[in-house]
């Protein structure tokens, strides 16, 4: 028995340095030299100051802008620090909604945020993913579908041609990886961006 | 019935399939090298480094194990492992690497986790990003997805031994099998895949959490970390615990469906090789694809009912005029708890794997899945994953399973059984047994307690049917050692992370020990020849044996509690009946 004891310790000190510390640190290492943009969490600056990640969704709620999807994520409550409150895109907290498929409370969220979406756009079906929460609740993307659901809100907010907006969007379409992987979306935060660019 | 997929959608998972075929051959032929010590193409780099280790440790390479004293070592390096992670998280707010100031971890918690890094399973009661330093991450969690997949690649090998050694008293060595399982297998391909992520997004760094101004004027604080390194052993290892919450939801974790699709095949190529490496070594490369057979099978079984379910999203949400159609411009189906880049196809595989492996990561929020499509995952994991299964754990739970089937065969022609060559008699079928009925004993036993005390009760986010989904959901995945979760739970309460830790134990160890019995008394066999009378182990109809027998014996043992859940609130839904 004791003659296995002393392998096992030293195998597992002889393991946490290769794998825990000369696996991860040489890979940063060669991270930071080959893609420092990526490996540094792909931060977007503008005139110096970080304005977010392009990975990581941010809360849009002005109608000047593309609105992501709703976040389930959730903080703190300052009054009350052992209690949380909704606190959308926070992104040291992901996490989804958790609510089941027959949840009153998802199903309420819903209807709600349907209500709203339908006189921005009455007549037109409201995209499933403008009104669901995103696993992550992080989700940095909509659907092409959900960004042309918004154009003619967001046209009429900025008082620009919703031709011009539509284009805009279309060109903010990522499409599948080699034609074949995962699916077409629409990056919010750089087509705000682009947005802007835009009409400042 | 399959009017809401797509034809982008099947290409996927057919892609996946095949991918998933041709990686096997090529990668079993690597490993068995490695196991039978035969020198390969990364052995002038690797050799002297494998030899210091020995040296270090005190360890005869030579020096063959009986199946007791394997395991007695496994359980030893287990349990030492599990003092060391301890130590490490109720240690980590006086050690470096810790720039967000995380504090200790509390005693029940760190049980918790250490049981649930050292056994491969990778339950999460916490948020990491809000939790760990990055230390604690890197030398202690991420040091346990190497050594715990290794260890499980490790039981895997002893077992194929135990089948394919005429008259031996020894299994192999647990030292050198479990060096050569880091060495040679998982650390190239984690580096090489890490590296990957990086580039498609995912971060590397030990740089303080980001401080955000948004566009819009509002503050975000983004966390930070060593994520690609961690990330890739995480699915090549079957571990599946996130760096951050959300898992391999988080667009930091697995950024594009590059990064997505690569992480769905690592899953589940190192459980697909070691059917071919058994192959090999057997003799017989048929014996190994007539496995593969078996499990491809029921992985179908799995990803199919799962995307055509999720592709038609929730019949609750129709009269509120969303659109849940696919079309050119949006995949639709059920997006609650999904991620746009990834939609519906992406995600119903991803959650075929995760729980075909043992892995339990997951991409897409499983609490929210819609009712029959949560039982997939719940199922497969019921199943003993042994749909490929976790590295070495899949093909050990397989070859239980064969033995089982083999048995049954031989009950209905009067013969004793037989399987390779050798003989199956009282003592391998009842250690079979064992070994399968730990398991149910586990799940249904902690979850019928958790239904009943209030500690229990207390944890439950949605009512009704989904509620017990959830703590049924709970202990299937910590005693299949899967670790993904119907992430409502809330369970980070000292009684379910001590049931929960307990079930972990015992759905590894409780399992482990009377199959290394069942192993060592097989290598003691002789063979004996086949004969006309010999039942093909190679045919089409083992594998619907074997696919029967895995299938009757779940069925047996969890569709009534499974009937509670999943099946009650699918019938509540088409009736619009909400909690």
């Amino acid at each position: 028995m004791m003659q296995h004891v002393r392998p096992a310790i030293m195998m597992i000190i002889a393991m946490t340095v290769l794998t825990g510390l000369a696996y991860p640190l040489a890979i940063t290492g060669i991270a930071q030299v080959l893609f420092p943009y990526q490996a540094n969490g792909s931060l977007i600056r503008i005139n110096g100051k970080i304005i977010g990640s392009a990975l990581i969704g941010q809360g849009f709620t002005s109608p000047r802008y593309f609105h992501p999807r709703p976040s389930a994520t959730t903080g703190p409550n300052p009054k009350d620090p052992s209690k949380t409150i909704r606190v959308p895109y926070a992104a040291d907290n992901s996490s989804g909604s958790n609510l089941g498929p027959t949840s009153r409370e998802l199903v309420a969220h819903v209807q709600a945020r349907a209500a709203v979406l339908a006189k921005e756009d009455p007549g037109t079906p409201v995209p499933v993913d403008l009104v669901t929460s995103s696993a992550s609740g992080l989700d940095p993307d909509i659907t092409p579908a959900g960004a042309l659901f918004q154009v003619p809100a967001v046209a009429k907010a900025r008082g620009l041609p919703e031709s011009v907006v539509r284009r805009l969007v279309i060109a903010h379409i990522t499409p599948r990886f080699l034609g074949v992987l995962g699916e077409p979306h629409v990056n919010v935060l750089k087509l705000n961006l682009a947005l802007d660019a835009l009409h400042p | 019935m399959t009017g809401h997929t797509t034809v982008n959608g099947w290409v996927q998972i057919a892609l996946y399939g095949v991918l998933l075929i041709l990686l096997t051959r090529p990668l079993g032929g690597y490993m068995t090298s490695v196991f039978e010590g035969r020198p390969t193409f990364l052995s002038p780099l690797l050799r002297p480094l494998e030899r210091g280790i020995y040296r270090t440790c005190g360890i005869d390479e030579a020096d063959e194990q009986h199946w007791l004293t394997y395991a007695l070592t496994m359980l030893i390096f287990s349990f030492v492992g599990f003092a060391l992670l301890y130590g490490v998280q109720r240690l980590q707010g006086m050690l470096p690497f810790n720039p967000a100031g995380m504090g200790a971890v509390a005693p029940d918690l760190a049980f918790n986790t250490s049981v649930s890094f050292v056994t491969n399973t990778n339950w999460q009661s916490y948020v990491p990003e809000q939790t760990m330093s990055y230390l604690t991450e890197m030398a202690g969690l991420t040091v346990h997805n190497f050594v715990s997949a290794a260890t499980g690649i490790a039981l895997g090998v002893a077992l194929i031994r135990g089948f394919a050694r005429r008259s031996a008293q020894t299994l192999g060595s647990f030292w050198v099998d479990l060096t050569r399982s880091v060495l040679y297998i998982l650390l190239p391909i984690s580096i090489v895949c890490a590296l990957v992520f990086v580039w498609q997004g995912s971060p590397q760094n030990l740089n303080a959490y980001t401080h955000v101004a948004t566009l819009q004027g509002g503050t975000q604080i983004i966390a930070q970390g060593p994520v690609a390194s961690q990330e890739a052993i995480k699915v090549l290892g079957t571990n599946g615990g996130g760096f951050f919450n959300a898992n391999s939801a988080h667009p930091y974790e697995n950024p594009t469906a590059l990064t997505n699709f690569m992480q769905e095949l690592m899953m589940l190529s190192i459980g697909a090789a070691l059917t071919n490496v058994f192959g090999r070594m057997v003799g017989n490369e048929r014996q190994g694809w007539a496995i593969f057979a078996v499990m491809f099978v029921l992985f179908l079984g799995g990803v199919i009912p799962e995307y055509v379910i999720e592709s038609h999203g929730n019949p609750a949400f129709t009269r509120f005029h969303v659109d849940q159609a696919p079309s050119a411009l949006q995949p639709g189906g059920n997006m609650v708890g999904k991620e746009v880049r990834f939609g519906i196809a992406d995600s119903a595989l991803f959650t075929t794997t995760t729980t075909d492996a043992s892995c339990g990561a997951v991409n897409n929020m499983l609490d929210s899945l819609l009712p029959l499509a949560g039982a997939v995952p719940m199922v497969n994991i019921m199943l003993g994953e042994v749909i490929f299964g976790g590295v070495g754990s899949g093909l050990y739970g397989m070859l239980l399973f064969v033995i089982v089937a083999m048995f049954v065969a031989g009950l209905m022609v009067g013969r004793t059984p037989e399987y390779l060559g050798k003989k199956l008699e009282a003592k391998e079928v009842k250690m079979a047994m064992l070994a399968i009925l730990v398991l149910p004993l586990s799940i249904l036993g902690f979850s019928a307690l958790a239904a009943f005390v209030p500690a229990g009760l207390a944890g439950i986010a949605n009512s009704g049917p989904h509620g017990f989904s959830e703590i049924l959901y709970a202990f299937t995945s910590a005693t299949g050692n899967n670790g993904s979760a119907f992430a409502g739970l809330g369970a980070n309460t000292p009684f379910y992370n001590t049931t929960l830790g307990l079930a972990m134990f015992v759905g590894r160890f409780l399992m482990i020990v009377p199959m290394l019995a069942a192993a060592g008394s097989l290598a003691r066999k002789k063979v004996v020849p086949a004969s006309l009378g010999t039942f093909p182990t190679t045919s089409p109809l083992f594998v619907g044996l074997v696919v029967g027998v895995i299938i009757i014996t779940g069925g047996l043992i969890y569709f009534p509690a499974v009937s509670l859940g999943p099946i009650v609130e699918h019938y509540a839904l088409l009736h619009r009946v909400l909690y």
